[in-house]
């Protein structure tokens, strides 16, 4: 996540105080980026020598509002249209972890696999938790609740590579346990009967 | 509370066929359901969730083991006996939905209210607001055939939730359904269990899967693990964020 771009972002709708930033940014992101106050002033040091942002004439409590500039404004909107790149992103730990498990001779990767299916799953239950405690969001919450699903999706897409994962492990090291030879796995549905439909004859 | 289950299938096989083309589809398998409690059942095709839920539900038999529901062990009863107990205690959602082709939706939905000594008129009525609880409100006096695959599954949904059952077993309810209308469904379960109904749930869908309290894994005709039941949503993201 961009620090700078975020409390730019923030700046664009108003000038702020460094604790109201803090606090907007945790709003918007659902506190799934929690941010420091340090950070934020570090950030907002380093915007300013940049031109990107400048302090207001602090109050009579000695508190500075900082407001974005044109410079900012351009850095912001050229953020927002340029798409983010994979290389963008930090590499993501489990699939490396995956992978070389799948080199690793007798470890037991079916279970290096279940073990992460039943933590993600976990944390998807939970985002799903919260999902619906929010059943319609607000406008205001709008921008958290975005971050939530986007959450949620990957913790599914995640759950769905681990399937591959597994499928693709078991065809090359096939597991100890004898694998189901099942070529009609729905037969089962033939035989159940309706309960009200039997009820009728 | 009673420490009794909605829901038990104690150490639980069934082999299908004999000798040499004999299934084990299920081994050993114990699950409990308690009342008010939203289980889902993950596994790949043929690892026996319908299976599970054919015993649940009292349309097949055990091979060795028990299924309670109630704490009423179903391998004790008479065929009327059981055939009474379904129709009083469980919902059951069919993978391909088995509505009667000849009934409206809301006589199909009604159906086990009236052969449960329910009159037509408060049977219809209940079928209508259980319609409207899935979204079909305005398709009540319509044929299967003239519905899609998602309003039959939403139809077999409502005939499943309707009347006072204490068990709803549901073979991928979701899987006709858009992600919206499946979200819909998993609250309609949910506001079910809360009112202390227990639901068992088998879906390919992690997303749907996810509403559920507990998350079982079963893998060759066992419960290969389950999520427990899981620790509250503030670990993740604190109460202020909202
Ligand atoms: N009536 C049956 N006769 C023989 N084998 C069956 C029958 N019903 C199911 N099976 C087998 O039992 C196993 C579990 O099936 P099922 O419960 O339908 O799995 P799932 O619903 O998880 O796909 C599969 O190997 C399947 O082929
Ligand atoms: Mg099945």
């Amino acid at each position: 996540m961009s620090i700078p771009h975020g409390l730019l972002a923030l700046l664009d709708q108003r000038p702020m105080y460094g604790y109201q930033l803090r606090a907007e940014f945790e709003r918007a992101t659902g506190a799934t980026w929690p941010l420091n106050i340090g950070q934020v002033y570090t950030t907002l040091t380093r915007l300013e020598r940049d031109g990107q942002v400048v302090g207001q004439a602090t109050d009579e409590e000695g508190r500075q509002r900082y407001e974005i500039t044109a410079v900012g404004r351009e850095t912001l909107r050229t953020w927002f249209t340029d798409p983010v790149t994979l290389g963008d992103r930090p590499r993501d730990e489990l699939a490396i972890k995956l992978a070389l498990a799948a080199l690793s001779p007798g470890l037991d990767v079916q279970a290096v696999v279940q073990n992460q299916r039943v933590a993600t799953m976990q944390r998807l239950q939970e985002l799903t938790r919260l999902k619906r405690d929010a059943p319609t969001p607000s406008a205001e919450d709008l921008a958290w609740t975005l971050v939530l699903d986007n959450l949620r999706y990957m913790a599914e897409a995640e759950l769905r590579w681990l399937d591959h994962c597994e499928g693709a492990l078991a065809r090359v090291r096939p597991p100890t346990a004898p694998p189901t030879s099942d070529p009609d796995p729905d037969a089962a549905s033939d035989l159940a009967t309706d309960p009200t439909q039997e009820s009728l004859r | 509370m009673t420490t009794t289950r909605a829901l038990s299938l104690l150490g639980v096989d069934r082999i299908h066929g004999a000798g040499n083309s004999a299934v084990h589809a299920l081994r050993g398998l114990t699950i409990e359901v308690a009342a008010g409690e939203l289980v889902a059942v993950m596994g790949p095709s043929g690892s026996g969730k319908s299976t599970l839920l054919n015993l649940a539900g009292g349309l097949d038999r055990a091979t060795a083991g028990q299924v309670l529901v109630d704490g009423v062990e179903l391998g004790e009863l008479d065929a009327k006996a059981l055939a009474r107990l379904r129709r009083h205690k469980v919902g059951y959602v069919f993978q391909d939905f088995n509505l009667i082709p000849s009934l409206t939706a809301a006589e199909n939905v009604a159906l086990p209210l009236e052969l449960d000594g329910v009159r037509s008129r408060p049977a219809r009525q209940r079928a209508l607001l259980a319609l409207d609880e899935v979204g079909l409100e305005d398709l009540a006096d319509r044929l299967p055939q003239d519905m899609s695959g998602g309003q039959q599954q939403r139809v077999a949904i409502a005939r499943a939730v309707v009347g006072e059952r204490s068990l709803i077993l549901a073979d991928e309810p979701t899987g006709a359904l858009d992600s919206e209308t499946g979200e819909q469904v998993m609250r309609l379960l949910r506001a079910r269990c809360a009112q202390g109904v227990a639901a068992l749930l088998v879906t390919h869908d992690a997303g749907h899967a996810a509403w559920a309290d507990r998350v079982v894994f079963l893998r060759d005709g066992a419960a290969l693990d389950d999520t427990g039941s899981a620790s509250g949503p503030e670990s993740l993201l604190p109460e202020t964020a909202r």
